[in-house]
């Protein structure tokens, strides 16, 4: 049982509290790659939202930064057991792009270029809590980090911030996306330690 | 790029669930249809499981997780798998 709550404290976590279960520390950032690095031009990118009806709410990459870019500070977490704490990123709330989408569903997969999936309830990408990520330490998006743009929902194992993502489709259920077909855990939160299912 | 080793990277972690040599199989690839030994196959170790792809068309022929206490297999991308019996 956990004596200490995540609640909001007002106060900073020290390093060593910011570390959930398992995690080790890392300085430079590791790349994951489950396949090829897809090559997305920002020319040619979009993103699509499609709902229960079949809609496809869209936005290409002018209107993706038009929507408003933020400055975000987060520490991620991956569940190979590294953690890499006060990464500055910038991106655009999902909270701006829900706001055009109408949907009774709860739950969201994430699909990538290349194929990649993941799955995730609606309620951890609002609120503030994920972004379409652009830039990471103060560049433009790496492509081997899933530029030009990625997921970030950093309340989550790293891996449902899924890169190169090019759409949300709105679902029912919670599906299992790709990790998750595979033995890991469906929601991925790194403080409940829920690596696998 | 992300770096990827080939289909013999699958070796250790699938004599657990083979008797058989399985780099050594014939693996017909799902997608496309090429047909090769696993050791071809190319495999993204990088990741939070292993992830063996076609090497003409990228299709993910099988994914190997060690989930905790549990070895998760999947061999969905495969068409068929073809294993020499082993030797009495």
């Amino acid at each position: 049982m956990s004596f200490t709550t995540r609640g909001f404290s007002g106060r900073r976590r020290q390093p060593e509290t910011r570390l959930p279960p398992g995690q080790t520390l890392v300085e430079k950032w590791p790349v994951l790659s489950a396949g090829p690095t897809p090559v997305v031009d920002t020319a040619d990118w979009e993103l699509t939202i499609q709902d229960e009806t079949g809609t496809d709410h869209r936005w290409n990459w002018d209107e993706l930064i038009a929507l408003g870019v933020e400055d975000i500070t987060v520490d991620i977490h991956c569940v190979t057991h590294w953690s890499k704490l006060g990464m500055a990123w910038r991106g655009v709330s999902l909270d701006k792009l829900f706001e055009h989408v109408g949907s009774r569903h709860q739950y969201v997969m994430a699909h990538s270029h290349g194929g990649y999936t993941t799955n995730l309830p609606l309620e951890d990408l609002l609120g503030g809590k994920a972004w379409i990520a652009i830039e990471a330490e103060g560049r433009p998006l790496h492509p081997e980090h899933g530029g030009p743009a990625r997921l970030l929902v950093p309340h989550l194992y790293f891996w449902k911030s899924a890169k190169w993502i090019r759409g949300l489709t709105m679902m029912p259920g919670n599906d299992p996306g790709f990790w998750e077909r595979y033995g890991y855990h469906i929601h991925g939160d790194p403080w409940q330690e829920q690596r696998y299912r | 790029m992300p770096r990827h080793l080939d289909g013999n990277a699958l070796a250790g972690v699938l004599s657990e669930v083979f008797t058989a040599d399985v780099t050594a199989a014939r693996a017909r690839c799902g997608n496309c249809g090429n047909t090769a030994p696993v050791a071809e196959a190319m495999v993204y170790p990088d990741a939070p499981g292993l992830v063996a792809r076609c090497v003409r068309c990228n299709h993910v022929l099988a994914v190997v997780v060690e989930a905790g206490d549990r070895l998760v297999l999947s061999l969905a991308g495969l068409d068929t798998l073809e294993l020499r019996a082993p030797r009495a």
